[in-house]
């Protein structure tokens, strides 16, 4: 067994860590992306919209039941072939919009379960004093659900940050993919792997600090 | 005699069953009615009718001006009459995120427009009177059942709706909050606020109240003064039902 090349681990760093500013952007994008697309689901699903709930269950089901990975290729190498509105998507653009349609879908439905925890009679109430539909999911459905949902939500913009590496199987240079281009040159992938698996790691526990702060400030929120 | 509120013909059905069968009711101005009767004959429908949190599947309800026909009531008709009312519900049912005060502002600022400030000081003026001055930041999940009953009086008393709907109000509370909240609505309506309320309370249904209305069945089955109704009862159920309580 050779020795690691720690050396040129440290040469590494920088050529890596410049990538991440492009593997947080697709993240970040995307999270913010799946949020909107995800709360407009769930509540298609909680009012039973006509027609458009049963759309939404059908999306929901294809985006959990298939693979990430082949949902990126779907977009990025097949719609192309038939939309020719798509035909100039670049890798980035694509990744993120795959990236958005499949986390959404997870998480619609854990914005619909939160949404569901609200005590039924607290739609009753804001009814009663005659706030609209809209005005009661905004001021007190959601705000209670966006507190129940919070913890999982956060778990799925991590692993939506990990998924991001899938961008390097469309071409795109990240994090990952600048790691397979250090290894093809220097032969050397256990430590160019290793770089980038550091980088994620550390990148998720940093996350997971805040994350943890986050419950116990809004935790105390809600207690009085 | 002129009625501020009048239901006519009022039906609803859960499935195959008619829970309502044909309410017919007239509230004059400033009126105070209570409506008695066994579990499961559709007291609380009844109430939560009136402002289509159930909808009812026929009849007339009338507000002022505003007629709704259940048949045909659009969204906007569902709007104006939640807008005439107000509801206090047995389980209180307070907005979990927002404090005391919030939950009293709530419908002046959201529904009404009214600014802040001005909703803000109008719940501090009902805070005063519903003697919880000093608990306008404490959230529900902090306070005593009867402090929450008595903020969710103070949320539909802050809308100065037409018609205060009160459904069973002290079921839920332990015995021991159950006075002051009674004395509390015992406060409003001393100050003729037209109300329909659904108790279990006949000591205080008999002194509040200008009218007791008997309900059994989805039917109104006698209705009169609470002197009347609880002295000389002319119906068979009605007699029946007060010796059970009585």
């Amino acid at each position: 067994m050779r020795p690691l090349d720690t050396a040129y681990m440290w040469d590494l760093v920088p050529v890596i860590g410049s990538y991440v500013p492009l593997t947080l952007f697709m993240a970040v994008l995307a999270m913010i992306a799946a949020l909107a697309l995800a709360a407009a689901l769930a509540i298609v699903r909680v009012l039973r919209v006509p027609v458009l709930d049963s759309l939404v269950a059908v999306f929901i089901s294809f985006f959990r039941g298939t693979p990430l990975l082949v949902q990126l290729f779907l977009f990025y190498f097949g719609l192309p072939q038939v939309v020719p509105a798509m035909t100039g998507i670049d890798g980035v653009t694509a990744a993120i919009i795959g990236l958005t349609l499949h986390f959404s879908a997870y998480m619609a439905e854990s914005i619909r379960g939160a949404i569901l925890g609200v005590d039924r009679s607290q739609w009753e109430a804001a009814q009663s004093i005659g706030m609209t539909q809209g005005q009661l999911l905004r001021r007190i459905i959601l705000p209670q659900a966006a507190r129940t949902a919070a913890p999982t939500l956060m778990n799925y913009f991590i692993d939506m940050i990990k998924s991001t590496s899938l961008a390097f199987t469309l071409g795109v240079t990240e994090m990952m993919g600048a790691a397979q281009k250090e290894a093809a040159g220097s032969f050397l992938y256990l430590e160019a792997f290793l770089v980038v698996a550091l980088f994620y790691w550390v990148i998720v526990e940093v996350l997971s600090v805040g994350q943890r702060r986050l419950e116990t400030r809004l935790g105390k929120a809600v207690a009085r | 005699m002129s009625c501020q509120i009048e239901i006519t013909g009022l039906v609803k059905r859960f499935g195959a069953n008619t829970v309502l069968d044909g309410i017919d009711l007239c509230l004059e101005p400033g009126e105070r009615v209570a409506i008695i009767g066994p579990s499961g004959t559709g007291k609380s429908t009844l109430l939560r009718c009136l402002n289509f949190l159930d909808h009812p599947d026929q009849g007339v309800i009338r507000m002022g001006q505003v007629a709704v026909d259940a048949a045909r009531a659009s969204r906007a008709d569902v709007l104006a009459l939640r807008r005439r009312t107000a509801f206090v519900f047995q389980n209180y049912a307070l907005f979990a995120n927002k404090t005391a005060r919030q939950n009293i502002m709530e419908g002046l600022t959201t529904v009404r427009g009214w600014p802040q400030a001005k909703a803000r000081a109008r719940a501090d003026e009902i805070l005063a009177q519903i003697g919880l001055a000093d608990r306008g930041d404490s959230f529900p999940a902090a306070m005593s059942g009867g402090q929450q009953q008595r903020v969710g009086i103070g949320r539909a008393m802050a809308l100065e709706a037409e018609l205060l709907l009160f459904d069973e109000p002290t079921s839920a509370l332990d015995p021991e909050w159950v006075g002051e909240v009674l004395d509390l609505i015992r406060r409003i309506a001393d100050g003729r606020q037209t109300m329909l309320i659904v108790t279990h309370e006949m000591q205080f249904a008999r002194e509040i109240a200008d009218r007791i209305v008997f309900m059994e069945g989805g039917r109104i089955v006698e209705q009169g003064p609470p002197e009347q109704l609880f002295g000389r009862a002319q119906d068979d159920r009605t007699r029946a039902f007060l010796r059970r309580v009585g």
